[in-house]
C-alpha cells in the first residue's frame, strides 16, 4: 500500500475546488491573457492530481476524503478510485485541447469564457470524484450553469433557441433526479451511494433509483431521450460543442455506469432495459447520422450511437464487461472531441459546417483532413486505433455473456458508422471542391444565424465569426488541438497494453464494488 | 397523505402548463415541477417527527425531525431559482431578438424560415 494521505487530505478536494478558484481569479482579472494562462493551467493541475491518483489507485486501492473529518457514512465524501482517476486524467486532457482551440477561434477576448468554463470543468471533475447522490445533482448542476451561458453566449437568434432548448431538457432532468432523491432517501434514509450498495435489488430501491436513472439517460442522451442532442449541440460555436461532447454527457454515462455498478446487482430486470436502451441507441444514432447535412449534426448523432456502445458492456460479463465500458468511455470521449476539433477548424476556416457547400477541402486543409481521417477510422473501429480495441472489448464482453443481439448489432452499425464517416468525409475533404457546385446556394439555418448577427452589443459574435473571416491570430492553433487528439486515438491504439490493464482493474473494482464501499464507510479520514 | 395529493396536483398541473406551450406557461410549469419534487423531499424525512433535531434540548430520535431533508431542499431551493432567472433572461432575450429579426426580415422584404 502506497501512502496516499496527501491524495485524501488535499488533493482530491483541490481538483473541485482549484477550478473554482481560478473562475474567480479569472473573472476579476477580465480576459487578459493572464486569465488565459490560467485557464490552461488548471487541466494542466487536474491532470498531474489524475495521475498521481491512477498510481495510488493502481492496485484496486481506494482514496477517500471524508470531507472535514466527519466519520465515514456521515460525511460528504469525495471518493476516488481507479475509474473516477482516469475520467478526470482524459477530461483534463479534453479541456486543456478544447481551451487551445478555443483561444485560436478569438473566445478567449470573452471574458466570461474562461470562467464560465473553469466553473464547468468543476462540476465535471466534482462529479466524477463524489460519493454521494445529491452531491451528483449539485455538481451536476454546477456544470450546467456555466453550460447554459455558453451555449447562448453569441447571443444570435439560432443561439438563442438552442440554449433555451437546452435549458429546459436539463431542467426537466434536474427535476426528475431530484424527485429521484427523494424517494432514495424516503425508502433507505440516505443518499451516499456506498451506503445504497447492492439495496437495488430491493423493489422499492430500485425503482427510485430508477427515476434518478431516467434522468441520468435524458443527461446521457440515450434513446429514447437523445432527440435534444442534435437540436442543440450543433448551433453553439465549434469550441463549445467540442468542449461538452467531451464532458457534460459524459457525466451522464458515467453516473449510469457508477450507479449499475454500486447500487444493482446483476441479472435483474435492468439486464434487459440497459441492452435494449443501449443497443436502440447504437441503431438510431447511426441512422440519424446518415440523414444530417452539416459536419456537427452528423457528430452529435455519432454522439449517441457512441453512447450505446459505451453504456451496454455495463450489464454484460461482469468485470470483462466492466472494462470494455471504461476503455470505450475514454477512447470515445478523446476521438468525439477530436472530430469535433477538426470539424470546428474547417467550420472557422470555411464559414460553414455544412456539408454540400464544402468539398474537396483535403488540398487547402491538408492537416485537418489528415486528422479527420485518423479520427474517422478510430470511430469507426478500425485496427490500428483505440476504437479498435474499444470495440473489441465491447465484442469479447457480449461474447462472453452470450449476448448475441448485441454482437451482431455492434458489427452491423460499425458498418453504418463507417458509411456515415464516409460521406461526411468525401462530402467535405475529398470529393469535388466547392467551386464546382458554388451555384447551389439554398437557404438554411446558417443564413438565418447570419441576420441574427451583429445584433449584440458587446458579446462577442461566434456565428459571426463563423461566417465571416476567422479572427484567428495564428491558424495552425486551431488544427493542432484536433490532431493531437487523434494521434492520441492512434498512440493508445499502437500501445494498448498499459491503458488495457488499466481499463481491466478498474472493471474489475467496478464489478465488485466491496473494496470502494468499505473505504467509504469505515475508510479513516 | 396531504402531501402525496399536493404532490401530484403540482405535478399534474406543472406537466399540462409545460405540455400546454408558450415562454410563460412553460416557466410556472417548471416552477411548479420543482415545488412538487421539493415536497417529495419533504415526505421522505417523515412529516410526523416535529421537534427540534437539538440532542442537547432533549429531543430524542423517535420524535425529532430529519434535518438533512431540510438542507437539501435549501439546496434545491437555491439552484432552481438561480435556473428559472436565467430561463426567464434567456425567453426575453428570444423574443427580442426574434422581434428584431422579424422587424429587419419586413424592413427589406425577405422571407425568412426559421
Amino acid at each position: 500500500m502506497t501512502d496516499v494521505s496527501f491524495l485524501s487530505t488535499w488533493a482530491l478536494p483541490v481538483v473541485f475546488i482549484g477550478p473554482l478558484t481560478a473562475a474567480v481569479i479569472t473573472f476579476v482579472l477580465g480576459a487578459r491573457w493572464a486569465s488565459r494562462l490560467i485557464g490552461l493551467l488548471v487541466p494542466v493541475m487536474v491532470f498531474v492530481i489524475a495521475v498521481l491518483l491512477v498510481l495510488a489507485t493502481i492496485d484496486g486501492q481506494v482514496v477517500v476524503s471524508q470531507i472535514a473529518g466527519w466519520p465515514g457514512g456521515v460525511s460528504i465524501a469525495f471518493v476516488g478510485d481507479l475509474f473516477s482517476a482516469l475520467m478526470l486524467g482524459a477530461t483534463a486532457v479534453l479541456v486543456f485541447t478544447s481551451l487551445v482551440f478555443a483561444y485560436a477561434a478569438g473566445l478567449g477576448m470573452d471574458r466570461w469564457f474562461v470562467p464560465a468554463v473553469s466553473i464547468m470543468t468543476a462540476g465535471v471533475y466534482g462529479a466524477y470524484i463524489t460519493g454521494d447522490l445529491f452531491n451528483l445533482f449539485v455538481m451536476v448542476e454546477v456544470a450546467l450553469l456555466p453550460s447554459y451561458i455558453l451555449m447562448s453566449r453569441s447571443g444570435t437568434l439560432t443561439a438563442l433557441r438552442s440554449a433555451r432548448l437546452y435549458l429546459i431538457v436539463n431542467l426537466t432532468a434536474s427535476t426528475l433526479f431530484l424527485a429521484g432523491l427523494g424517494l432514495v432517501y424516503g425508502v433507505t434514509g440516505t443518499v451516499n451511494i456506498a451506503a445504497l450498495a447492492g439495496l437495488g435489488v430491493l423493489p422499492v430501491v430500485g425503482i427510485a433509483t430508477g427515476v434518478i436513472m431516467i434522468a441520468l439517460m435524458l443527461k446521457a442522451a440515450l434513446v429514447p431521450a437523445h432527440s435534444w442532442l442534435p437540436a442543440t449541440y450543433p448551433y453553439t460555436s465549434p469550441a463549445v460543442t467540442a468542449l461538452f461532447s467531451g464532458l457534460l454527457t459524459k457525466i451522464g454515462a458515467y453516473a449510469i455506469v457508477r450507479i449499475i455498478a454500486v447500487i444493482y446487482e446483476p441479472g435483474q430486470l435492468i439486464t434487459v432495459i440497459v441492452i435494449v436502451v443501449c443497443v436502440l441507441s447504437m441503431i438510431v444514432g447511426v441512422l440519424g447520422a446518415l440523414g444530417e447535412g452539416t459536419i456537427r449534426g452528423t457528430l452529435t448523432f455519432q454522439m449517441v450511437s457512441g453512447m450505446g456502445y459505451i453504456l451496454v458492456g455495463v450489464v454484460l460479463a461482469g468485470a470483462v464487461g466492466m472494462a470494455a465500458v471504461v476503455f470505450y468511455l475514454i477512447h470515445h470521449m478523446i476521438v468525439m472531441t477530436s472530430l469535433f476539433l477538426t470539424g470546428g477548424t474547417v467550420e472557422h476556416e470555411e464559414g460553414t459546417g455544412i456539408i454540400r457547400r464544402l468539398g474537396g477541402l483535403a488540398r487547402a486543409h491538408p492537416v485537418a483532413s489528415f486528422a479527420f481521417m485518423l479520427g474517422a477510422l478510430s470511430l469507426v473501429g478500425l485496427p490500428p486505433f483505440s476504437g479498435f480495441w474499444a470495440k473489441l472489448g465491447v465484442l469479447t464482453a457480449a461474447v462472453d455473456a452470450g449476448a448475441a443481439i448485441v454482437v451482431v448489432v455492434v458489427l452491423v452499425v460499425s458498418v453504418g458508422t463507417l458509411i456515415s464517416m464516409l460521406k461526411l468525409g468525401t462530402g467535405v475533404f475529398w470529393g469535388a471542391s466547392k467551386g464546382e457546385r458554388k451555384d447551389e446556394q439554398t437557404p438554411s439555418d446558417v443564413t438565418v444565424v447570419s441576420v441574427g448577427a451583429g445584433a449584440t452589443g458587446t458579446a462577442i459574435d461566434v456565428a459571426a465569426a463563423v461566417e465571416a473571416p476567422p479572427v484567428t491570430r495564428w491558424r495552425p492553433l486551431l488544427v493542432i488541438p484536433g490532431l493531437a487528439l487523434a494521434l492520441l486515438s492512434l498512440a493508445i491504439g499502437i500501445f494498448p497494453e498499459w491503458l488495457l490493464s488499466l481499463t481491466q482493474t478498474a472493471g474489475e473494482s467496478l464489478a465488485d464494488p466491496t473494496a470502494y464501499v468499505t473505504a467509504v464507510l469505515g475508510g479513516d479520514s | 397523505m396531504t402531501l402525496a395529493i399536493a404532490v401530484a396536483l403540482l405535478t399534474g398541473v406543472g406537466t399540462f402548463l409545460i405540455v400546454r406551450g408558450g415562454a410563460v406557461r412553460l416557466i410556472l410549469g417548471f416552477i411548479l415541477l420543482g415545488h412538487a419534487a421539493n415536497l417529495i423531499i419533504i415526505a421522505a424525512g417523515g412529516t410526523f417527527r416535529r421537534e427540534a433535531p437539538l440532542v442537547d434540548g432533549g429531543a430524542v430520535l423517535d420524535t425529532m425531525a430529519d434535518p438533512l431533508p431540510q438542507a437539501f431542499v435549501l439546496t434545491a431551493i437555491v439552484i432552481t431559482f438561480g435556473v428559472t432567472v436565467y430561463l426567464l433572461s434567456l425567453v426575453a432575450r428570444t423574443a427580442k431578438q426574434a422581434s428584431k429579426v422579424d422587424s429587419r426580415d419586413e424592413a427589406s422584404g425577405e422571407a425568412h424560415d426559421d
